[in-house]
């Protein structure tokens, strides 16, 4: 009997050419990004303005000059990159193709650079590149922290919302104790303890009597927030003087690497808490994917019952697990207090944490693609404060708006398909 | 080593899942476990593994007792264990999998990679298991995760290794080559475990088969024993292991399938320009290994999933465009692959259950209100017909044995009239006798002229149920086999030709090879007395009474 013989048997070797249909989000928000420049944009500059970019601090060996351009010119030029890049994505969503990694980026910086040439066309004043950036690194210091603090938690299997309380009460504690005992570094211990603490309820109510962990998070947020509000209120405004005085940490210039242009400026004259995160992001990266340690807290985050048959502990790793990553959260909350040279005020993280977890998310559960998603945001919300000073015509209010509009989209629209730990926010018993 | 086991005995709640095992397994035997889906065999290696910790009972190894408080403990005295499902984290790679929990380190913890790699070279090449240690695991064929779990267990020095139905995710050729490992392992003074239900295998491995039913050791069986004899001691009565069937009369061809692909968000095929048809009053049986696309044929086919490409033709009208609901109302039954997620809603009712699919239509609904009266009404109707075993019918229905919920999916999806049966895997985690009434129930809708499909993993089902073999390998149809057509040229449906086929070999070449080259199975059925392959014309007579018999109350819910 031959193959043909049997009803519709077909050849087996004949491939299809089907592809999975692409969505069409990409090049529609490169339109939107080449239409936004072209219609508020392009009218809002005349003719023969120009834009200055500064890119020196001043205090460098070398130093750039400053970068005038013809605004028009320039955003001309910037719309029909957008343009052509929409178009390009558009072609490969036909051909159910998706668009490289690289374009995104070109599009953002186009779109970025585009704003800044609008910002300061025609005016006096300077885009300082420089302090774009650095403010940018400092305020997503404590979204590196948060998001860092969710990848240790959430990679062992436990969903850490507390994140915005461990950076309150990291803040408050860093405040006080700085301020009782004189000195900010204090700050730097006492923040990672409080923060650590808040771990160790997190854990203590997810582990041993598996509350939902996303309920447990809230209700901590909701605590921190009510208790340090109320020791403000009492304790810190009665003497403030003794519990909550400034107390900045002095920032230390690297020398030498400080002296790299734009860049050494930006990284390497900042205080102990940032070249404290940039040890933790290399040590964490390196410990997550290179050591026991990793190794088996991803067991943990991934299959709880698989890391159990070859003796791993899985409910004592979590908790573990949940209290180091409260201590770093705890640690990022410093920054709000010590960090940035100010006393304690009422809810000063204000939605820090929810941003770092959306970065976490953003970065796929990696350090670095979490610190980059950090860095993004930081840099958004710093444009909008850069942009206030120098008087551009956008209200100061849609300014604020940004670094949320663009967590909104990054996490919505490019991420793509991510794989969240598999036994993420699943309480573990044996049996 | 010598492992004893001495009433062990384990309490779920009011289920005693182990009651008093003494288990005996000297060094370097193969001693089988047998016994149905809930019997309680994967319990007791559970305990024994220290998972579990058992009510009564101890264990000794060569004659010293020993007492392991969790899985290190019994990892430690030299037990290894293969679980049913792997305990392999699918993200790691090869060497991570085979490190964990044992890791070879060096300063501030930091993994000697290079040492976990060679520790898996070494032992895949002492035993031509040919595993790459840096490959990812969720890119594995099952066949090689299970070489990954058995170098696990020997890389931690096992003197017994547990395997837990190690068979039941590969293809026949990939149990032969499983069979040989298992022979090499013995040689090299490793005693193995083997814990099955399928009766074929028992008898080509074993030296000493142990008996379970519900819970007890009910005898010792030698691997000489009848499939028959074995049969019943498993079940405790006996029992027709082929389905009673007439030839089919197939008409015209009312289920159509032509170009259907589907592919998956990261671009793989899961489903690759399929085209086939079902003639009404014919069983099709799509065979083929576990995750070959068959639950995605089967889905797109209700509209729980969608094609990307393609048409599906019921009775000359398109498919592809009604929704899930007009799908059913066009006469489309549906039993799903996974009954306690996808097939019954657990906190329901079994009555509620009942009407899952008919919920808002006459007599039912009145307008926006349920009838209670008439949907119990319809459940005492159905359960009996169906011989589902309760004790009442607004019970959840999590409170019914695997087989009984089966049932009432069945009862459902049958209780419309139907144009087209689509079942996946109807008779998986079933007993026995729950078996034996499913296929009937299947065979009497195909004798109405009804078209059937189904998507079994099984070869025992699919060789007892079909009409035509569609085998699936990778998305395709590698081959249609027509039953009737092959019985009257080669004398039967050959195990080894579908085996080679859902591995991906053409249809023709699968036939000269397996008729060149038997598998030690296909052997072992040549020279054992086990029931012809495939006899469709010559059924077994088989007792009535037998079907109806009560399904075990202490039987385990399947979760």
């Amino acid at each position: 009997m031959s193959a043909a013989t049997v009803p519709h048997a077909r050849d087996v070797d004949a491939p299809t050419t089907a592809r999975p249909k692409v969505s069409v989000k990409t090049p529609v928000v490169y339109a939107l990004a080449a239409l936004v420049t072209l219609a508020l944009l392009l009218p809002g500059v005349g003719a023969d303005e120009s834009t200055t970019f500064q890119f020196s601090a001043g205090a460098e060996w070398f130093s750039l000059p400053n970068l005038t351009v013809p605004a028009l010119m320039t955003l001309v030029v910037l719309t029909v990159v957008m343009a052509a890049a929409a178009a390009w994505a558009f072609v490969l969503v036909r051909q159910r193709r998706h668009a490289p990694p690289w374009l995104h980026v070109v599009v953002g910086l186009a779109f970025v650079l585009a704003f800044l040439t609008y910002a300061g066309a025609g005016k006096t004043s300077v885009i300082p590149m420089v302090s774009l950036l650095a403010g940018a690194l400092a305020l997503s210091v404590p979204l590196v922290f948060g998001a860092l603090s969710g990848v240790i938690c959430e990679r062992s299997g436990i969903i850490n919302i507390a994140i915005e309380g461990q950076l309150l009460f990291g803040a408050f504690a860093a405040a006080v104790t700085a301020s009782a005992l004189g000195s900010g570094y204090w700050g730097l211990i006492a923040a990672p303890v409080a923060g650590a603490l808040v771990g160790a309820l997190l854990a203590w109510f997810a582990v041993s009597y598996q509350v939902n962990q996303i309920i447990v998070g809230v209700v901590l947020n909701t605590l921190i927030l009510g208790l340090t509000g109320f020791l403000f209120a009492t304790v810190l405004s009665d003497n403030k003087a003794l519990w909550n005085t400034r107390m900045p940490l002095p920032r230390l210039r690297i020398p030498v690497l400080a002296e790299i242009p734009v860049l050494g400026p930006v990284l390497f004259n900042q205080t102990v808490l940032i070249y404290l995160m940039y040890v933790i992001v290399v040590v964490l990266n390196v410990m997550l994917f290179r050591s026991r340690w990793g190794l088996r807290t991803r067991a943990v985050g991934e299959h709880p019952k698989a890391a159990d048959t070859v003796g791993i502990k899985v409910n004592v790793r979590r908790v573990w697990n949940t209290i180091l990553g409260g201590a770093v959260a705890g640690l990022g909350g410093a920054f709000f207090t010590v960090g940035s040279g100010l006393a304690f005020g009422r809810e000063m993280s204000a939605g820090t944490g929810f941003i770092a977890l959306a970065a976490m998310i953003l970065g796929k559960w990696n350090p670095y693609g979490a610190v980059a998603a950090a860095l993004l945001f930081g840099f958004s919300k710093n444009l909008g404060n850069v942009l206030s000073t120098i008087g551009s015509g956008v209200p100061s209010e849609l300014l604020l708006m940004l670094p949320y509009l663009i967590t909104i989209f990054a996490v919505a629209g490019f991420v793509g398909r991510v794989r969240p730990p598999a036994a993420e926010g699943i309480p573990y018993t044996k049996s | 080593m010598k492992l004893e086991l001495q009433g062990i005995t384990k309490v779920f709640g009011p289920l005693v899942a182990n009651d008093h095992i003494d288990l005996v397994v000297e060094p370097g035997e193969i001693h089988a476990l047998l016994g149905e889906n809930g019997a309680g065999k994967s319990t007791l290696m559970n305990v024994l593994y220290g998972l579990y910790d058992p009510d009564d009972g101890q264990i000794l190894l060569d004659g010293q007792p020993v007492r392991f408080k969790g899985p290190g403990d019994a990892v430690a005295a030299g037990i290894g264990m293969v679980h049913q499902h792997f305990m392999l984290v699918p993200v790691f790679t090869v060497a991570e999998s085979v490190a964990l929990g044992y890791e070879p380190t060096g300063a501030a913890g930091v993994l000697k990679l290079d040492e976990a790699r060679r520790r898996v070279t070494e032992i895949s090449d002492r035993f031509g298991f040919h595993v790459d240690p840096d490959a990812l695991i969720e890119d594995l064929p099952v066949g090689v995760q299970q070489r990954v779990e058995i170098i696990k267990a020997l890389s931690r020095d096992a003197k017994v290794l547990i395997l837990d139905e190690p068979t039941a995710v590969l293809t026949p050729q990939e149990t032969d080559e499983l069979i040989g490992i298992m022979g090499e392992l013995k040689e090299s003074g490793t005693s193995i475990v083997f814990i099955t239900h399928k009766l074929r295998e028992v008898r080509a491995i074993a030296d000493r088969i142990t008996v379970i039913r519900r819970g007890k050791v009910v005898g010792e069986a030698s691997p000489t024993s009848t499939e028959t004899e074995l049969a019943s001691l498993m079940v405790g009565r006996s029992v027709n292991l082929s389905v009673e069937k007439a030839p089919a009369e197939p008409g015209v061809a009312a289920f159509q399938v032509e170009g259907l692909s589907v592919i998956a968000p990261n671009g793989t095929l899961l489903v690759d320009n399929l085209t086939f048809d079902v003639r009404g009053g014919e069983i099709l049986c799509v065979a083929g290994v576990q995750g070959n696309g068959q639950t995605e044929l089967a889905e797109v086919i209700l509209g729980l999933e969608e094609a990307d490409a393609g048409r599906l033709t019921l009775d000359g009208t398109d498919l592809l465009a009604r929704s899930v609901k007009q799908r059913l109302r066009a006469g489309i039954g549906f039993v799903p692959e996974d009954r306690s997620t996808d097939g019954v809603v657990a906190s329901f009712s079994i009555a509620e259950n009942l009407i899952l699919d008919l919920y808002d239509t006459e007599p039912f609904a009145r307008g926006i209100s349920l009838s209670p009266a008439k949907v119990a009404a319809n459940a005492e109707r159905r359960t009996e017909e169906f011989d589902v075993r309760y004790t009442s019918v607004h019970d959840p229905i999590s409170t019914l044995s695997g087989g009984n919920a089966q049932k009432v999916v069945l009862a459902r999806e049958m209780s419309r009239p139907l144009r087209l049966l689509v079942a996946s895997q109807p008779t998986r985690g079933l007993d026995v006798g729950s078996i034996e009434f499913v296929h009937k129930r299947i065979v009497a809708e195909r004798d109405n002229g009804t078209p059937v499909l189904i998507v079994s993993t099984e070869l025992d089902e699919v060789l007892n149920l079909a009409d035509r073999i569609a085998v699936m390998y990778r998305g395709r149809i590698v081959g249609i086999v027509d039953v009737a057509e092959e019985n009257a040229q080669a004398g039967g449906v050959s195990r080894d030709m579908l085996g080679l086929m859902m591995a991906g070999v053409p249809m023709d070449e699968a036939r000269a090879q397996a008729a060149e080259h038997r598998s030690v199975l296909g052997q072992a059925d040549l020279d054992g007395d086990g029931i012809p392959d495939a006899a469709p014309e010559a059924p077994t007579a088989v007792s009535t009474e037998a079907t109806t018999t009560p399904t075990p109350t202490t039987e385990r819910q399947d979760s």
